[in-house]
Protein backbone atom coordinates (compact mmCIF):
# COMPACT_ATOMS: atom_id res chain seq x y z
CA UNK A 1 0.00 0.00 0.00
CA UNK A 2 1.69 3.10 -1.26
CA UNK A 3 0.41 6.86 -0.30
CA UNK A 4 1.51 10.14 -0.25
CA UNK A 5 4.79 11.06 1.57
CA UNK A 6 5.81 14.44 2.34
CA UNK A 7 9.70 14.82 2.81
CA UNK A 8 10.63 18.39 4.70
CA UNK A 9 14.37 18.43 4.71
CA UNK A 10 17.17 21.05 2.91
CA UNK A 11 19.55 19.04 1.14
CA UNK A 12 19.07 19.01 -2.47
CA UNK A 13 20.94 15.90 -3.03
CA UNK A 14 19.58 13.96 -0.28
CA UNK A 15 16.22 14.64 -1.24
CA UNK A 16 16.92 13.64 -4.89
CA UNK A 17 17.98 10.16 -3.37
CA UNK A 18 14.96 9.83 -0.94
CA UNK A 19 12.84 11.21 -3.73
CA UNK A 20 13.99 8.47 -6.05
CA UNK A 21 14.00 5.42 -3.44
CA UNK A 22 10.36 6.16 -2.16
CA UNK A 23 8.89 7.24 -5.59
CA UNK A 24 10.22 3.59 -7.20
CA UNK A 25 8.48 1.84 -4.35
CA UNK A 26 5.04 3.60 -5.59
CA UNK A 27 4.83 6.78 -3.07
CA UNK A 28 3.79 10.10 -4.27
CA UNK A 29 6.72 12.32 -3.07
CA UNK A 30 6.66 15.57 -2.04
CA UNK A 31 9.20 17.77 -0.96
CA UNK A 32 9.49 21.19 1.46
CA UNK A 33 12.55 22.78 2.57
CA UNK A 34 11.58 25.55 4.71
CA UNK A 35 11.33 25.38 8.65
CA UNK A 36 8.85 28.43 8.79
CA UNK A 37 6.35 27.35 6.56
CA UNK A 38 6.79 23.56 7.08
CA UNK A 39 3.35 23.05 9.38
CA UNK A 40 1.41 24.80 7.01
CA UNK A 41 3.15 22.43 4.16
CA UNK A 42 2.09 19.57 6.16
CA UNK A 43 -1.42 20.94 6.20
CA UNK A 44 -1.79 21.53 2.49
CA UNK A 45 -0.56 18.01 1.65
CA UNK A 46 -2.05 16.03 4.18
CA UNK A 47 0.54 13.31 3.74
CA UNK A 48 0.28 9.27 4.99
CA UNK A 49 3.71 9.73 6.73
CA UNK A 50 5.86 12.55 7.17
CA UNK A 51 9.57 12.24 6.77
CA UNK A 52 11.23 15.11 9.02
CA UNK A 53 14.81 16.37 8.97
CA UNK A 54 15.88 18.23 12.06
CA UNK A 55 17.95 21.33 11.22
CA UNK A 56 16.03 23.15 8.96
CA UNK A 57 16.37 27.06 7.66
CA UNK A 58 14.33 28.94 9.96
CA UNK A 59 12.75 26.45 12.57
CA UNK A 60 14.32 23.25 13.89
CA UNK A 61 12.32 19.60 12.89
CA UNK A 62 11.75 19.52 17.04
CA UNK A 63 9.74 22.66 16.84
CA UNK A 64 7.44 21.81 13.86
CA UNK A 65 6.58 18.44 15.29
CA UNK A 66 5.70 19.85 18.86
CA UNK A 67 3.11 22.04 16.98
CA UNK A 68 1.72 18.92 14.66
CA UNK A 69 1.69 16.87 17.87
CA UNK A 70 -0.50 19.89 19.86
CA UNK A 71 -3.05 20.16 16.48
CA UNK A 72 -6.05 17.64 16.31
CA UNK A 73 -5.11 17.30 12.50
CA UNK A 74 -2.04 16.04 12.99
CA UNK A 75 -1.64 15.21 16.39
CA UNK A 76 -1.47 11.44 15.22
CA UNK A 77 0.44 11.53 11.71
CA UNK A 78 3.47 9.08 11.85
CA UNK A 79 6.59 11.16 11.59
CA UNK A 80 9.87 9.55 10.87
CA UNK A 81 12.84 12.30 12.27
CA UNK A 82 16.18 12.30 9.97
CA UNK A 83 19.49 13.85 12.23
CA UNK A 84 23.16 14.32 11.77
CA UNK A 85 22.88 13.91 15.54
CA UNK A 86 23.18 10.37 17.04
CA UNK A 87 23.49 10.86 20.70
CA UNK A 88 21.02 9.88 23.01
CA UNK A 89 19.89 13.39 24.17
CA UNK A 90 18.90 13.94 20.99
CA UNK A 91 17.57 10.70 20.36
CA UNK A 92 15.58 11.12 23.93
CA UNK A 93 14.60 14.40 22.37
CA UNK A 94 12.98 13.23 19.12
CA UNK A 95 10.93 10.66 21.09
CA UNK A 96 9.72 13.35 23.68
CA UNK A 97 8.87 15.61 20.93
CA UNK A 98 6.74 13.10 19.47
CA UNK A 99 8.74 11.23 16.96
CA UNK A 100 7.50 7.71 16.06
CA UNK A 101 11.00 6.74 14.19
CA UNK A 102 14.40 8.53 14.40
CA UNK A 103 17.21 7.66 12.24
CA UNK A 104 20.74 9.12 12.15
CA UNK A 105 22.41 10.46 9.37
CA UNK A 106 24.21 8.59 6.92
CA UNK A 107 21.46 6.35 6.87
CA UNK A 108 20.61 2.68 4.26
CA UNK A 109 18.22 3.61 1.67
CA UNK A 110 16.45 0.64 2.87
CA UNK A 111 15.93 1.46 6.33
CA UNK A 112 14.10 4.63 5.05
CA UNK A 113 11.99 2.61 2.95
CA UNK A 114 11.07 -0.01 5.39
CA UNK A 115 10.54 2.65 8.12
CA UNK A 116 8.26 4.09 6.03
CA UNK A 117 6.55 1.43 4.94
CA UNK A 118 5.84 0.46 8.75
CA UNK A 119 5.07 3.86 9.44
CA UNK A 120 2.06 3.53 6.50
CA UNK A 121 0.76 0.51 8.04
CA UNK A 122 0.57 1.09 11.23
CA UNK B 1 63.93 11.41 56.65
CA UNK B 2 62.49 14.94 55.16
CA UNK B 3 61.47 17.68 57.49
CA UNK B 4 58.57 19.34 56.08
CA UNK B 5 55.40 20.44 57.66
CA UNK B 6 52.66 22.34 56.61
CA UNK B 7 51.82 25.86 58.77
CA UNK B 8 48.50 23.71 60.11
CA UNK B 9 51.16 21.17 61.69
CA UNK B 10 53.47 23.12 62.88
CA UNK B 11 50.60 24.98 64.52
CA UNK B 12 49.37 21.81 66.31
CA UNK B 13 53.04 21.12 67.21
CA UNK B 14 53.39 24.60 69.11
CA UNK B 15 49.72 24.89 70.79
CA UNK B 16 50.57 21.17 72.37
CA UNK B 17 54.43 22.21 73.61
CA UNK B 18 52.82 25.17 75.33
CA UNK B 19 50.45 22.88 76.88
CA UNK B 20 47.41 24.87 75.50
CA UNK B 21 43.83 23.04 74.69
CA UNK B 22 42.54 23.34 71.34
CA UNK B 23 39.17 25.11 72.63
CA UNK B 24 41.19 27.69 74.71
CA UNK B 25 43.45 28.49 71.77
CA UNK B 26 40.37 28.80 68.97
CA UNK B 27 38.70 31.08 71.69
CA UNK B 28 41.64 33.52 71.83
CA UNK B 29 42.02 33.92 68.42
CA UNK B 30 38.09 34.03 67.82
CA UNK B 31 37.20 30.97 66.04
CA UNK B 32 35.20 27.80 66.67
CA UNK B 33 37.44 25.15 67.87
CA UNK B 34 36.01 23.07 65.04
CA UNK B 35 37.82 25.21 62.67
CA UNK B 36 40.99 25.55 64.56
CA UNK B 37 41.28 21.65 64.16
CA UNK B 38 40.31 21.75 60.38
CA UNK B 39 43.19 24.35 60.54
CA UNK B 40 45.76 22.04 62.56
CA UNK B 41 44.79 19.30 60.22
CA UNK B 42 45.82 21.20 57.64
CA UNK B 43 42.01 20.53 55.69
CA UNK B 44 41.66 25.03 55.56
CA UNK B 45 44.26 27.56 54.48
CA UNK B 46 45.18 29.58 56.76
CA UNK B 47 46.77 33.50 56.23
CA UNK B 48 46.24 37.14 57.10
CA UNK B 49 44.80 38.85 60.51
CA UNK B 50 43.99 35.05 61.56
CA UNK B 51 47.43 33.44 61.29
CA UNK B 52 48.53 37.07 62.98
CA UNK B 53 46.21 36.37 66.05
CA UNK B 54 47.43 32.58 66.29
CA UNK B 55 50.94 33.81 66.07
CA UNK B 56 50.34 36.10 68.61
CA UNK B 57 48.43 33.58 71.14
CA UNK B 58 51.33 31.02 70.31
CA UNK B 59 54.14 33.55 70.81
CA UNK B 60 55.39 33.02 67.85
CA UNK B 61 57.02 34.85 64.99
CA UNK B 62 54.47 33.77 61.61
CA UNK B 63 57.12 33.32 59.49
CA UNK B 64 58.21 30.65 61.74
CA UNK B 65 54.44 28.83 60.75
CA UNK B 66 54.57 29.49 56.79
CA UNK B 67 57.94 29.68 55.92
CA UNK B 68 60.22 26.70 54.86
CA UNK B 69 57.50 24.23 54.42
CA UNK B 70 57.73 22.56 51.35
CA UNK B 71 53.48 23.08 51.49
CA UNK B 72 52.87 22.59 47.85
CA UNK B 73 53.87 19.13 47.96
CA UNK B 74 52.03 18.35 50.57
CA UNK B 75 49.15 20.45 49.60
CA UNK B 76 49.68 18.31 46.38
CA UNK B 77 49.03 14.67 48.57
CA UNK B 78 46.33 16.27 50.35
CA UNK B 79 44.51 17.02 47.47
CA UNK B 80 45.00 13.42 46.14
CA UNK B 81 44.11 11.58 48.83
CA UNK B 82 40.93 13.75 48.74
CA UNK B 83 40.14 12.83 45.55
CA UNK B 84 40.46 9.32 45.56
CA UNK B 85 38.34 9.01 48.72
CA UNK B 86 35.80 11.03 46.81
CA UNK B 87 36.02 8.37 43.90
CA UNK B 88 34.77 5.04 44.03
CA UNK B 89 37.52 2.55 44.46
CA UNK B 90 38.68 0.62 41.70
CA UNK B 91 41.21 -1.42 43.24
CA UNK B 92 41.81 -2.10 47.11
CA UNK B 93 44.27 -0.92 49.62
CA UNK B 94 43.76 2.47 51.07
CA UNK B 95 45.43 5.45 51.15
CA UNK B 96 48.19 6.22 53.28
CA UNK B 97 46.93 7.63 56.41
CA UNK B 98 49.03 10.29 56.64
CA UNK B 99 50.75 12.27 53.33
CA UNK B 100 52.61 14.45 55.63
CA UNK B 101 54.18 11.17 56.62
CA UNK B 102 54.12 9.83 53.37
CA UNK B 103 56.24 13.03 51.93
CA UNK B 104 58.49 12.27 55.10
CA UNK B 105 59.25 9.19 54.37
CA UNK B 106 59.90 9.02 50.81
CA UNK B 107 59.88 12.39 49.33
CA UNK B 108 61.00 11.05 45.60
CA UNK B 109 57.77 8.94 45.67
CA UNK B 110 55.71 11.73 46.67
CA UNK B 111 56.87 14.03 44.25
CA UNK B 112 56.40 11.65 41.29
CA UNK B 113 53.04 10.82 42.61
CA UNK B 114 51.97 15.03 42.46
CA UNK B 115 53.43 14.98 39.71
CA UNK B 116 51.20 12.39 37.74
CA UNK B 117 48.68 13.70 39.49
CA UNK B 118 48.91 17.02 37.86
CA UNK B 119 49.67 15.12 34.36
CA UNK B 120 46.14 13.30 35.10
CA UNK B 121 44.68 17.01 36.23
CA UNK B 122 45.70 18.25 32.75
CA UNK B 123 44.39 15.47 30.55
CA UNK B 124 40.75 15.95 32.09
CA UNK B 125 40.81 19.55 32.08
CA UNK B 126 41.73 18.91 28.33
CA UNK B 127 39.10 15.89 27.80
CA UNK B 128 36.99 18.93 29.74
CA UNK B 129 37.68 21.76 27.28
CA UNK B 130 37.24 18.71 24.05
CA UNK B 131 33.57 17.74 25.26
CA UNK B 132 32.94 21.18 25.96
CA UNK B 133 33.77 22.38 22.27
CA UNK B 134 32.17 19.47 20.97
CA UNK B 135 28.86 19.80 22.52
CA UNK B 136 28.91 24.08 22.42
CA UNK B 137 30.88 25.17 19.16
CA UNK B 138 28.53 26.19 16.64
CA UNK B 139 31.34 26.19 13.74
CA UNK B 140 32.43 22.44 14.69
CA UNK B 141 28.98 21.44 15.04
CA UNK B 142 28.01 23.19 11.43
CA UNK B 143 30.68 21.60 9.99
CA UNK B 144 30.01 18.40 10.95
CA UNK B 145 26.37 18.42 10.13
CA UNK B 146 27.60 19.50 6.45
CA UNK B 147 30.20 16.44 6.51
CA UNK B 148 27.41 14.38 7.76
CA UNK B 149 24.87 15.75 4.79
CA UNK B 150 27.45 15.09 2.59
CA UNK B 151 28.47 11.48 3.41
CA UNK B 152 24.53 10.83 3.85
CA UNK B 153 23.70 12.06 -0.25
CA UNK B 154 26.42 10.19 -1.23
CA UNK B 155 26.07 6.82 0.42
CA UNK B 156 22.37 7.25 -0.67
CA UNK B 157 22.71 7.79 -4.14
CA UNK B 158 25.52 5.14 -4.75
CA UNK B 159 23.18 2.60 -3.51
CA UNK B 160 20.66 3.58 -5.77
CA UNK B 161 23.66 3.14 -8.51
CA UNK B 162 24.74 0.01 -7.60
CA UNK B 163 21.83 -1.92 -6.59
CA UNK B 164 19.94 -4.37 -8.49
CA UNK B 165 17.00 -2.00 -9.76
CA UNK B 166 19.36 0.16 -11.26
CA UNK B 167 17.59 3.67 -13.19
CA UNK B 168 17.40 5.11 -16.27
CA UNK B 169 20.35 6.19 -17.99
CA UNK B 170 18.95 9.89 -17.12
CA UNK B 171 18.71 9.28 -13.68
CA UNK B 172 22.43 7.44 -13.79
CA UNK B 173 23.50 10.50 -15.26
CA UNK B 174 22.06 12.97 -12.68
CA UNK B 175 22.82 10.77 -9.71
CA UNK B 176 26.34 10.79 -10.80
CA UNK B 177 26.31 15.03 -11.25
CA UNK B 178 24.95 14.57 -7.45
CA UNK B 179 27.73 12.20 -6.32
CA UNK B 180 30.62 14.26 -8.02
CA UNK B 181 28.78 17.66 -6.47
CA UNK B 182 28.58 16.12 -2.95
CA UNK B 183 31.92 15.06 -3.11
CA UNK B 184 33.33 18.38 -3.64
CA UNK B 185 31.94 19.12 -1.10
CA UNK B 186 32.79 16.46 1.12
CA UNK B 187 36.59 17.56 0.31
CA UNK B 188 35.69 20.98 1.06
CA UNK B 189 34.29 20.81 4.72
CA UNK B 190 37.10 18.14 5.52
CA UNK B 191 39.49 20.45 4.67
CA UNK B 192 37.83 23.29 6.38
CA UNK B 193 37.35 20.87 9.62
CA UNK B 194 40.82 19.80 9.72
CA UNK B 195 42.10 23.92 9.24
CA UNK B 196 39.70 24.99 12.17
CA UNK B 197 41.17 22.13 14.03
CA UNK B 198 44.36 22.88 13.64
CA UNK B 199 44.07 26.49 14.45
CA UNK B 200 42.04 25.23 17.63
CA UNK B 201 45.33 23.72 18.55
CA UNK B 202 47.72 25.86 17.79
CA UNK B 203 49.91 25.45 20.12
CA UNK B 204 51.69 29.30 19.98
CA UNK B 205 48.93 30.67 21.20
CA UNK B 206 45.96 28.06 22.18
CA UNK B 207 43.05 30.83 20.87
CA UNK B 208 40.33 30.16 18.75
CA UNK B 209 38.08 32.84 19.11
CA UNK B 210 38.58 36.84 19.22
CA UNK B 211 37.86 36.59 22.89
CA UNK B 212 40.04 34.20 23.50
CA UNK B 213 42.98 36.21 21.43
CA UNK B 214 42.26 39.15 23.54
CA UNK B 215 42.74 37.36 26.39
CA UNK B 216 45.81 35.62 25.30
CA UNK B 217 46.79 39.18 24.36
CA UNK B 218 45.93 40.67 28.12
CA UNK B 219 47.40 37.75 29.43
CA UNK B 220 50.94 38.10 28.52
CA UNK B 221 50.54 41.62 29.87
CA UNK B 222 49.97 40.79 32.95
CA UNK B 223 45.99 42.12 32.27
CA UNK B 224 47.18 45.49 32.75
CA UNK B 225 47.88 47.64 29.82
CA UNK B 226 50.01 50.42 30.59
CA UNK B 227 49.53 52.33 27.24
CA UNK B 228 45.90 53.14 28.76
CA UNK B 229 47.03 54.61 31.76
CA UNK B 230 49.27 57.72 30.17
CA UNK B 231 47.57 60.63 29.69
CA UNK B 232 46.34 61.52 26.07
CA UNK B 233 44.44 59.06 23.48
CA UNK B 234 46.85 56.09 23.15
CA UNK B 235 47.79 54.82 20.25
CA UNK B 236 45.56 51.58 20.02
CA UNK B 237 46.26 51.19 16.11
CA UNK B 238 49.72 50.22 17.20
CA UNK B 239 48.35 47.92 20.36
CA UNK B 240 45.71 45.92 17.88
CA UNK B 241 48.46 45.40 15.64
CA UNK B 242 50.26 42.80 17.53
CA UNK B 243 50.34 39.58 15.48
CA UNK B 244 48.39 38.21 18.18
CA UNK B 245 45.39 39.29 17.01
CA UNK B 246 44.79 37.01 13.70
CA UNK B 247 41.76 38.09 12.05
CA UNK B 248 39.75 41.32 11.87
CA UNK B 249 37.08 40.29 14.64
CA UNK B 250 39.56 40.05 17.22
CA UNK B 251 41.26 43.49 15.95
CA UNK B 252 37.79 44.61 16.63
CA UNK B 253 37.23 43.17 19.72
CA UNK B 254 40.69 44.09 21.02
CA UNK B 255 39.82 47.52 19.62
CA UNK B 256 36.88 48.29 21.53
CA UNK B 257 37.92 46.84 24.90
CA UNK B 258 40.92 49.03 24.69
CA UNK B 259 38.89 52.09 23.79
CA UNK B 260 36.69 51.22 27.24
CA UNK B 261 39.59 50.30 29.47
CA UNK B 262 41.00 53.54 28.05
CA UNK B 263 37.50 55.20 29.12
CA UNK B 264 37.31 53.22 32.36
CA UNK B 265 41.52 54.64 33.56
CA UNK B 266 40.10 58.25 33.03
CA UNK B 267 37.35 58.02 34.96
CA UNK B 268 38.84 56.23 37.49
CA UNK B 269 42.94 56.91 37.45
CA UNK B 270 45.33 54.30 38.76
CA UNK B 271 46.55 56.86 41.86
CA UNK B 272 42.90 57.33 42.87
CA UNK B 273 43.10 53.65 43.22
CA UNK B 274 46.18 53.34 45.04
CA UNK B 275 45.24 55.61 47.15
CA UNK B 276 42.85 52.92 48.88
CA UNK B 277 45.05 50.23 48.32
CA UNK B 278 47.00 48.53 51.73
CA UNK B 279 47.46 44.97 52.11
CA UNK B 280 43.75 43.65 51.02
CA UNK B 281 41.25 44.88 48.42
CA UNK B 282 39.35 48.06 48.49
CA UNK B 283 35.64 47.99 48.77
CA UNK B 284 34.47 48.34 44.81
CA UNK B 285 30.85 49.89 46.47
CA UNK B 286 33.00 52.37 48.74
CA UNK B 287 35.28 53.31 45.46
CA UNK B 288 32.37 54.13 43.23
CA UNK B 289 30.46 55.47 45.70
CA UNK B 290 33.30 57.91 46.81
CA UNK B 291 33.82 58.27 43.24
CA UNK B 292 30.32 58.76 41.97
CA UNK B 293 31.07 56.03 39.68
CA UNK B 294 29.13 52.98 38.12
CA UNK B 295 30.37 49.78 39.98
CA UNK B 296 30.75 47.50 36.93
CA UNK B 297 33.52 50.34 35.91
CA UNK B 298 35.11 49.86 39.23
CA UNK B 299 35.24 46.04 39.07
CA UNK B 300 36.55 45.82 35.77
CA UNK B 301 39.80 48.67 36.93
CA UNK B 302 40.19 46.80 40.29
CA UNK B 303 40.88 43.74 37.63
CA UNK B 304 43.10 45.86 35.54
CA UNK B 305 45.77 46.74 38.42
CA UNK B 306 49.11 46.30 37.72
CA UNK B 307 50.79 43.10 39.66
CA UNK B 308 53.29 45.68 41.67
CA UNK B 309 49.90 47.43 42.83
CA UNK B 310 47.12 44.83 43.53
CA UNK B 311 46.79 43.09 46.69
CA UNK B 312 46.81 40.06 45.08
CA UNK B 313 45.57 37.94 42.25
CA UNK B 314 41.96 38.66 40.77
CA UNK B 315 39.61 37.34 38.04
CA UNK B 316 36.72 39.07 36.11
CA UNK B 317 33.78 37.77 33.93
CA UNK B 318 31.63 39.66 31.84
CA UNK B 319 28.81 38.82 30.08
CA UNK B 320 26.00 39.87 27.72
CA UNK B 321 22.47 39.80 28.35
CA UNK B 322 22.34 36.43 27.08
CA UNK B 323 24.70 35.44 29.79
CA UNK B 324 27.14 34.10 26.95
CA UNK B 325 30.48 34.95 28.68
CA UNK B 326 32.11 37.79 27.02
CA UNK B 327 35.19 38.15 29.02
CA UNK B 328 37.17 35.67 30.79
CA UNK B 329 40.26 36.39 33.13
CA UNK B 330 41.13 33.10 34.78
CA UNK B 331 42.23 32.89 38.48
CA UNK B 332 43.80 29.90 40.33
CA UNK B 333 41.50 27.66 41.87
CA UNK B 334 38.34 29.17 39.84
CA UNK B 335 38.36 27.11 36.50
CA UNK B 336 36.27 28.80 33.59
CA UNK B 337 34.55 27.22 30.66
CA UNK B 338 36.71 27.97 27.37
CA UNK B 339 33.37 27.91 25.51
CA UNK B 340 29.40 27.77 26.70
CA UNK B 341 28.18 29.08 29.45
CA UNK B 342 28.82 29.80 33.23
CA UNK B 343 27.54 27.77 36.14
CA UNK B 344 23.52 29.26 36.66
CA UNK B 345 24.95 29.75 40.36
CA UNK B 346 27.41 32.64 39.89
CA UNK B 347 26.41 36.22 41.43
CA UNK B 348 27.58 37.28 37.68
CA UNK B 349 24.19 35.91 36.66
CA UNK B 350 21.79 36.89 39.44
CA UNK B 351 22.87 40.95 38.97
CA UNK B 352 21.48 39.81 35.49
CA UNK B 353 18.42 38.76 36.91
CA UNK B 354 18.72 42.00 39.45
CA UNK B 355 20.40 44.66 37.29
CA UNK B 356 19.58 47.37 40.30
CA UNK B 357 21.08 45.29 42.97
CA UNK B 358 24.82 44.37 43.34
CA UNK B 359 25.63 41.25 44.50
CA UNK B 360 28.57 40.57 47.30
CA UNK B 361 28.93 36.71 47.74
CA UNK B 362 31.51 34.61 48.69
CA UNK B 363 31.09 31.22 46.50
CA UNK B 364 32.83 28.22 47.23
CA UNK B 365 34.35 25.98 44.52
CA UNK B 366 33.72 21.95 44.47
CA UNK B 367 36.79 20.00 44.69
CA UNK B 368 39.01 18.44 47.97
CA UNK B 369 40.02 21.81 48.89
CA UNK B 370 36.39 23.82 48.41
CA UNK B 371 38.15 26.85 47.76
CA UNK B 372 36.73 29.73 48.45
CA UNK B 373 36.56 33.50 46.51
CA UNK B 374 35.14 36.99 47.56
CA UNK B 375 32.99 38.05 44.61
CA UNK B 376 31.03 41.24 43.27
CA UNK B 377 29.00 41.47 40.43
CA UNK B 378 26.70 44.28 38.83
CA UNK B 379 25.19 45.08 36.01
CA UNK B 380 26.02 48.12 33.36
CA UNK B 381 23.31 49.54 31.29
CA UNK B 382 25.33 50.34 27.64
CA UNK B 383 22.07 51.41 26.15
CA UNK B 384 18.75 52.65 27.66
CA UNK B 385 15.82 50.67 26.85
CA UNK B 386 13.18 52.68 24.03
CA UNK B 387 9.75 52.06 23.37
CA UNK B 388 11.25 50.02 20.49
CA UNK B 389 14.19 49.03 21.75
CA UNK B 390 15.32 46.88 25.04
CA UNK B 391 17.88 47.88 26.78
CA UNK B 392 21.11 46.49 26.15
CA UNK B 393 23.21 45.56 29.34
CA UNK B 394 25.98 43.79 30.20
CA UNK B 395 27.24 41.99 33.88
CA UNK B 396 30.75 42.11 35.43
CA UNK B 397 31.74 39.82 38.14
CA UNK B 398 35.28 40.11 39.90
CA UNK B 399 36.91 37.56 41.40
CA UNK B 400 39.25 37.59 44.86
CA UNK B 401 40.57 34.51 46.42
CA UNK B 402 39.78 34.45 49.93
CA UNK B 403 42.46 33.14 52.73
CA UNK B 404 41.40 31.51 56.17
CA UNK B 405 37.75 30.74 54.40
CA UNK B 406 35.61 29.17 55.88
CA UNK B 407 34.61 31.45 58.54
CA UNK B 408 31.26 32.42 56.62
CA UNK B 409 28.62 30.64 54.52
CA UNK B 410 29.62 30.19 51.37
CA UNK B 411 27.35 29.77 47.88
CA UNK B 412 28.17 26.53 46.45
CA UNK B 413 28.82 26.74 42.91
CA UNK B 414 30.83 25.20 40.27
CA UNK B 415 32.89 25.84 36.59
CA UNK B 416 30.25 24.61 34.30
CA UNK B 417 27.58 21.63 34.48
CA UNK B 418 29.89 19.49 32.19
CA UNK B 419 32.84 19.64 34.65
CA UNK B 420 30.86 20.33 37.64
CA UNK B 421 31.13 17.09 40.22
CA UNK B 422 27.81 18.47 42.15
CA UNK B 423 25.31 15.41 41.94
CA UNK B 424 22.41 17.29 43.13
CA UNK B 425 22.48 20.76 42.76
CA UNK B 426 19.07 22.07 41.12
CA UNK B 427 20.67 24.55 38.60
CA UNK B 428 22.45 21.48 36.73
CA UNK B 429 21.54 21.88 32.67
CA UNK B 430 23.32 18.83 31.73
CA UNK B 431 25.55 16.00 33.06
CA UNK B 432 28.53 16.29 33.94
CA UNK B 433 31.29 14.07 32.31
CA UNK B 434 33.38 13.45 35.54
CA UNK B 435 30.02 11.74 36.51
CA UNK B 436 30.28 10.16 33.00
CA UNK B 437 33.87 8.60 33.37
CA UNK B 438 33.03 7.38 36.74
CA UNK B 439 30.40 5.47 34.83
CA UNK B 440 27.75 6.69 37.41
CA UNK B 441 25.23 9.21 35.62
CA UNK B 442 22.70 10.07 37.69
CA UNK B 443 21.36 13.10 35.66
Amino acid sequence: MAGRVLLIEDEPNIIEAIRFILSRDGWHVDVHSIGETAVAAVHERAPDVLVLDVMLPGRSGYDILADLRADKVTEKLPVLMLTARGQKADRDMAMRAGADRFMTKPFANEDVLAAVRDLASA
Amino acid sequence: MARIALTGTRLRARRIDLGLRQADLARSAGISASYLNLIEHNRRRIGGKLLGALSVALSVDPASLTEGADSELLQNLNEITGAQQSRPSTRGGQPPESPEEFAGRFPGWAAQVTAQHRRIGALEATVANLTDRMTHDLHLSTALHDILSSVTAIRSTSTILTGDQRPDPVWQARFQRNIHEESARLAEASQALAGYLEEASDARSGTATPQEELEVWLAARDWHVVELEAPGAPDIDTLVADPVFRATGARRVARHWLSRSHEDAYALPLQEITSHLSEAWPDPGALAQQHNLPLALVLRRLAALPVDVAPGPAGLLIADGAGALTFRRPLDGFPLPRIGAGCPLWPLFEALQRPGQPIKAVVELPGPLARRFQTYAAVEVLRPGTFTQPPVVEAVMLILPLDGAGLSPARPVGSACRVCPRENCPARREPSVLEVAAGAISF
